[in-house]
């Protein structure tokens, strides 16, 4: 270890990790929207504030078990599948009536419903910030590569963020759903014509992209302050991770959102004021010379 | 056009011409906001509506026209009215470079990249404290004698958005402005006649930039302020909902969207902390029942009516 040790410094190790950290969440989000884009193309701007949402009641929930560890890991459980019953709501009760409509006009409908969304957010939970515990287990630090201090739940969600990637992938590649869905996502005519029920599987695909979405703020929730606008940003890295991954390739959200992480969190120790835009300066380099994006799109 | 329209364009600057002298300072205040906006979203459907060009962050050349304005004001000695044109130009310059980045990639990656770049430009100002007062914009921006007063701001708003919308409207009845709309309809055939459709958008989106500026530099006149949630991208689509709250097929569509918004927004804004809320439902209820605008559905409607034949549109 003290090879790699006297290569990287350790502030350079450091900010890797917590980069990696950030990238979990940025792809939890970012495949559930760019599922949510490969299959139905909606350019699903909501996606933003149910991962708000998913925050907020992951808050709720801790609370309600008595805002220990029991309570976080009830939170995990609870709060996605929370969020993807409202989103179960919006796509049964809006969305399936507006598939043929043009990419501007789903763009705007989902826009709206984040509006919606985020005022009834400050509706119910208030405009103060709110802060979710870290869990008993994950409290503290590990040293890592001699005696670097890491927090123990970054760890948890660098293990979180490959087990989602593989659970999606056996999802989408190896369930009869999953190939129906990429099917559907190819031509979703021919797929209704030999008598699969297209909505229905869209209605799926809908409600486990978002369920990603609340998943992505339920982890997020404790390295985070709660607020009201946290979906603001977040929509827009995530968009941006799906177009220069690929819009619909899960592997390119992999992909954009290391890229995303890295050049964040290496930006700030080049230039500290101005580490924020590194990650769109990387976009901007990745789409001049690879303007479909990264990875093969669906589209 | 027609007398009818003609007399209703005449009898409407004569109200706005008048409008100061009867109602009160907020009033005159609000109706100079509007304007602006309208002349804001009516650039924006220039590229959008006209163009059928995916402008997702139209606000950033809003806000860049604003900012350029403002600094010129603060920081330099110059005389104040080379502000005014300077803050647009600046807007104009950058339609061009980011035009040039995005303009190789259609619709939604053409946004999205635009989107990309915008936030990039947001993320600057807002931290870049220094140059541009960071989070908290720059307040009390000094104006020239003439233009302090709100009457004398709204007159300078209203005589400069009624030229623009004129200079504008010239464009779209040019042959610049066939063609765009032509590219629109058939990009591909649009090429195989021999038309060069990436510079006929550039320019297009380099003069919705300097429009977009020039909205900008008239909020700095009307409000006296800056700041960076005016290149924000929620704001980008609060004007595509202007837009399309309006009609965009119609020249005064967006001009009605944004005097309905501003207007709606400033009156719930007295009863209810909760206007985004209601700006959401307006939206759900105008794209399920009114996808063509409120100026789209009167056309519809009422026909036979009074709408003469427009060929030009086709």
């Amino acid at each position: 270890m003290d090879a790699v040790y006297s290569i990287i410094p350790a502030g350079v190790l450091s900010q890797v990790f917590v980069g990696l950290s950030r990238t979990t969440i940025l792809f939890i989000v970012a495949s559930g929207l760019t599922l949510i884009l490969g299959v139905l193309r909606i350019p699903n701007v909501a996606h933003g504030s149910l991962y708000m949402i998913g925050a907020f009641t992951a808050f709720t929930v801790t609370k309600l078990f008595g805002g220990g560890s029991a309570g976080f890991w009830m939170a995990l459980i609870i709060a996605p599948l929370i969020v993807a019953l409202i989103s179960l709501i919006a796509e049964r009760g809006m969305f399936q009536f507006l598939y043929e409509r043009e990419h501007l006009m789903l763009l705007l409908l989902t826009f709206a419903f984040s509006l919606v969304f985020g005022d009834l957010v400050k509706l119910v939970w208030g405009g103060e910030y709110k802060s979710v515990p870290v869990p008993h287990i994950f409290q503290g630090f590990v040293p890592l590569f001699g005696g670097l201090p890491f927090p123990r739940y970054n760890l948890f969600l660098l293990v979180a963020g490959p087990v989602v990637a593989i659970l999606l992938y056996l999802l989408t590649n190896k369930t009869k759903m999953g190939k129906i869905a990429r099917a559907a996502a190819v031509d979703r005519e021919m797929v209704g014509a030999v008598g699969i029920n297209v909505s229905r599987v869209f209605a799926t695909v809908f409600v486990i992209g978002c369920y990603l979405a609340g998943l992505g703020g339920v982890l997020v929730a404790p390295t985070v302050s709660v607020t009201l606008g946290m979906d603001h940003n977040l929509i827009i890295e995530a968009f941006l991770i799906v177009i220069i991954g690929g819009l619909g390739n899960i592997w390119g959200a992999l992909l954009g959102a290391l890229i995303f992480g890295l050049t964040q969190s290496l930006g700030i120790l080049i230039w500290p004021k101005f580490g924020i835009i590194f990650p769109y300066l990387a976009v901007v380099v990745v789409l001049l010379f690879r303007p479909t994006g990264l990875l093969k799109s669906t589209w | 056009m027609s007398r009818k329209t003609l007399l209703g364009l005449g009898a409407g600057i004569i109200v706005l011409l008048l409008l100061p002298l009867f109602i009160p300072r907020f009033y005159v205040y609000l109706v100079s906001i509007i304007l602006l906006y309208g002349l804001l979203a009516t650039s924006l459907n220039l590229v959008l509506g006209y163009g059928g060009i995916f402008q997702f962050h139209h606000a950033v050349f809003y806000g860049v026209g604003a900012y350029g304005t403002t600094l010129m004001l603060t920081k330099t000695g110059l005389p104040a009215m080379l502000a005014f044109i300077v803050g647009p130009l600046v807007s104009a310059a950058f339609g061009l470079v980011l035009g040039i980045i995005c303009i190789r990639l259609s619709k939604l990656y053409f946004g999205m990249l635009q989107i990309s770049l915008g936030s990039l430009v947001w993320a600057i100002v807002y931290r870049w404290y220094a140059f541009t007062g960071g989070d908290d914009g720059i307040h009390g921006i000094p104006m020239p004698e003439m233009l302090s007063s709100p009457k004398s701001a709204y007159y300078f708003t209203f005589i400069i958005t009624l030229v623009s919308l004129f200079i504008m409207w010239k464009i779209i009845r040019s042959p610049f402005g066939s063609v765009l709309q032509g590219i629109r309809d058939n990009p591909v055939r649009s090429e195989m006649i021999g038309i060069n459709v990436r510079r006929h958008q550039l320019l297009a989106l380099v003069l919705a930039g300097f429009f977009a500026g020039v909205a900008g530099s008239l909020f700095v006149v009307v409000d006296n302020t800056v700041f960076p949630d005016m290149l924000f991208w929620t704001l980008s689509l609060e004007i595509i909902i202007m837009c399309l709250l309006g009609g965009w097929f119609a020249f005064l569509g967006p001009m009605l969207g944004a005097a309905v918004i501003i207007a709606l927004r400033t009156f719930v804004s007295t009863y209810t902390d909760y206007w985004a809320l209601v700006l959401g439902i307006i939206m759900m209820l105008v794209i399920f029942f009114l996808p063509n605008g409120i100026l789209g559905y009167v056309e519809e409607k009422f026909k036979r009516g009074f709408v003469e034949p427009e060929i030009e549109e086709r």
